[in-house]
């Protein structure tokens, strides 16, 4: 059992104007086993979040720190962070041109195994997860992410998590842009991935509707860079009806 | 004024023999003359990149009594001779020499050698032409024509290897309703100059696909100027350079839309990486008053891997119609893209894998245009053993 540990996380990025500071104190500790849900409007820091914790350059932490099991995650590098066990399901991901994406898969499996797949169960497990998520066999040798629509990226976000296996994974906004039919298919992917009872799962979503396929143990409310309240799955249920007014205008 | 000599982008109009073309505000200066060309000093337009230094004199007037050998691999569909100055081939593709090397190495070669395709044949195997230099101590010129027959189909390989301080021009004739490919690879050792001039002279509804691929050599400057014989021409200008430390490469183009309907898509592709590694890219492109309906695309990239290389790459497109169907260029020097070795990093790959990941997709579509199965596999090894080096540098650097 694994735990992921947030704690009093501040964060600025560098703007024309000077360091301007997103994350103002979030805490958090996610176990194994356990899903939370991060909601909150648009520009509240969830990315900045998610970001954060995989080591984006742009951002820097002022004060707080971040631990994987006891380790400090802040001190290590992106690939570290990711070999460690985590990984952040990108509310954007970013397109490579050149780079196949059944090459990068097994790049990507050897460097955080530390040893290259076996090539006949690696293939088969590629084949099998590709069907799971709808996504068609040509995929593998087209450029990652080049030319990928908003939702084809996402299920291949989702790809990566099921073929990768962190102990936790952060969801960036990975419901947004998604059609009722994706969106079930991205939510089995991200069920069968928790099936076991033995992974994390940090869910950032601007909207409730995944909640009703991916049930959260936890629901925070993120606002102007903290968590501003926070409950069972209940509280979603609340923001469904009255929305962030509450809280944006609290912050405001 | 004739049509056909005002077709010419390079226009005769000295001391040579024919009749004097009238000169438009898109031509440059040419003739077979060699001295009509002033010696170039450096600050001239053409050459102010050029470090006139490293030149071994081929500008000036070192003797060019050296020579390289040749050696040929080809299907024997494939006529590939060696035959004097004096023949009749020579000068088919309507080139006149643009400046004072390609002058001199026009006056100078004693030798052609001379590739023909014949009329309405396919040729599946490449031929290959390989010229290996002995010694860049002693001027070389050079003359290679090759003649596409009418309705052939075929691949030329040009490759250059060893040292020398050669000037050379290559003339290519692609006849009517032909498809033909043509790659030039400088794989030469670290002490080679080489100012190579190719002409490629498209015919009536003719595909061709020209590649320059330079890695090695410590000066290399390709002059390419394409034209059309007629309209229908549809051309592709591909070019892959891969600059060390000290490493000059320059790539100077024209593309001379002289004809309707013809189309042109140049894409130079480069990486550089040392002190002192130097890419120049120059690509104009003309467009004439009769060039009516004609597409034309540019793009230069390139990846500047390591502090103290320098890329200067200059698009630039001259229109006197407006009727054209399309017409673009683009230019972008960049160093690596972060959010792409972010995404890579983020899934465990350690950064200099990931940048061996991204250097290789930025070179493998080009690759894959160039489009010859025989060569692929070698330029991407090359690839490989030159990010070795950066991986090497880095290391040294930390
Ligand atoms: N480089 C930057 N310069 C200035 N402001 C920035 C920069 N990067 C992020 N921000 C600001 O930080 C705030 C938080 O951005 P972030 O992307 O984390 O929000 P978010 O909650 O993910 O929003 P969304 O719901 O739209 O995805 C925003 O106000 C954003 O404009
Ligand atoms: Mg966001």
């Amino acid at each position: 059992m694994s735990n992921l540990e947030i704690r009093d996380l501040h964060v600025s990025v560098e703007t024309e104007a000077g360091p301007k500071e997103i994350l103002r104190g979030v805490d958090l500790t996610i176990e194994s086993g356990q899903t939370h849900a991060i909601m909150g409007p648009n520009g509240s820091g969830k990315s900045t979040l998610a970001y954060s914790l995989a080591g984006h350059p742009k951002y820097t932490v002022t004060s707080g720190s971040v631990r994987l099991d006891g380790e400090d995650v802040l001190d290590m590098t992106v690939d570290e962070r990711a070999r460690a066990g985590l990984f952040l399901a990108m509310q954007y991901p970013v397109e490579v041109p050149g780079v196949s994406v059944s090459n990068f898969l097994r790049t990507a499996k050897t460097a955080i195994d530390g040893e290259a797949p076996k090539l006949r169960t690696w293939v088969k497990d590629v084949k099998e997860s590709m069907q799971n998520l709808a996504i068609d066999d040509a995929f593998a040798e087209r450029d990652l992410n080049t030319g990928f629509s908003g939702g084809e990226k996402k299920r291949h976000e989702i790809l990566q998590l099921e073929l990768l296996q962190p102990k936790f994974a952060v969801l960036d906004e990975t419901d947004s842009g998604l059609d009722i039919d994706a969106l079930r298919i991205v939510s089995d992917g991200v069920n069968r991935f928790t099936a076991n009872g033995d992974k994390g799962v940090l869910l950032i979503t601007h909207y409730t509707r995944i909640l009703r396929y991916i049930k959260p143990d936890f629901v925070h409310v993120f606002v102007g860079g903290k968590i501003a309240e926070e409950g069972g799955p209940e509280l979603a249920d609340k923001l469904e009806e009255q929305g962030y007014v509450d809280y944006v205008g609290a912050s405001a | 004024m004739s049509i056909d000599t005002a077709q010419h982008g390079l226009v005769e109009h000295s001391h040579g023999a024919g009749a004097e073309a009238a000169e438009g505000a898109l031509d440059r200066f040419a003739s077979f003359d060699v001295d009509a060309h002033e010696v170039p000093r450096g600050r001239e337009e053409e050459w102010r990149f050029t470090p006139m230094s490293r030149l071994r004199g081929l500008h000036d007037d070192t003797p060019l009594d050296g020579s390289v050998d040749v050696s040929v691999d080809a299907d024997p569909k494939v006529a590939v001779t060696t035959v004097g100055a004096d023949d009749p081939r020579r000068g088919t593709s309507t080139y006149v020499p643009v400046d004072r090397p390609s002058a001199r190495a026009w006056a100078s070669a004693e030798k052609v050698v001379a590739v023909d395709v014949p009329a309405d044949t396919v040729v599946d195997q490449p031929t290959v032409l390989t010229l290996t230099g002995r010694s860049a101590e002693q001027g070389a010129a050079g003359h290679v024509v090759v003649t596409a027959g009418r309705h052939s189909k075929s691949v030329l390989i040009l490759e250059y290897l060893g040292s020398a301080a050669l000037a050379d021009n290559v003339e290519v004739v692609v006849g009517d309703g032909a498809e033909l490919v043509v790659v030039t690879v400088h794989d030469w050792d670290d002490d080679a100059v080489h100012l190579s001039h190719q002409h490629v002279h498209v015919g009536r509804d003719a595909t061709v696909r020209h590649a320059v691929i330079s890695f090695g050599g410590d000066l290399v400057r390709t002059g390419t100027t394409l034209d059309y014989a007629g309209p229908g021409g549809d051309a592709t200008l591909l070019g892959l350079y891969y600059v060390d430390a000290g490493q000059h490469i320059e790539n100077r183009l024209v593309v001379d839309h002289n004809t309707p309907n013809s189309r042109s898509d140049v894409e130079y592709k480069g990486a550089l990486q040392g002190k002192g590694a130097h890419a120049v890219w120059i690509g104009d492109v003309l467009i004439r008053k009769q060039a009516l309906g004609i597409n034309t695309y540019e793009l230069n990239r390139n990846l500047v891997l390591t502090d103290g290389a320098r890329a200067d790459s200059v698009p630039n497109l001259e229109i006197e119609t407006g009727e054209i169907e399309g017409a673009g260029h683009a230019s972008a020097t960049g160093r690596f893209d972060d959010e792409q070795l972010f995404y890579l990093q983020a899934r465990g790959i350690p950064p200099e894998l990931a940048r061996k990941l991204v250097v290789r997709g930025f070179f493998a579509s080009l690759i894959n245009r160039v489009g010859v199965p025989a060569i692929s596999e070698r330029l991407m090894a090359t690839v490989e053993r030159e990010l070795a080096v950066a991986e090497e540098l880095a290391a040294q650097g930390a």
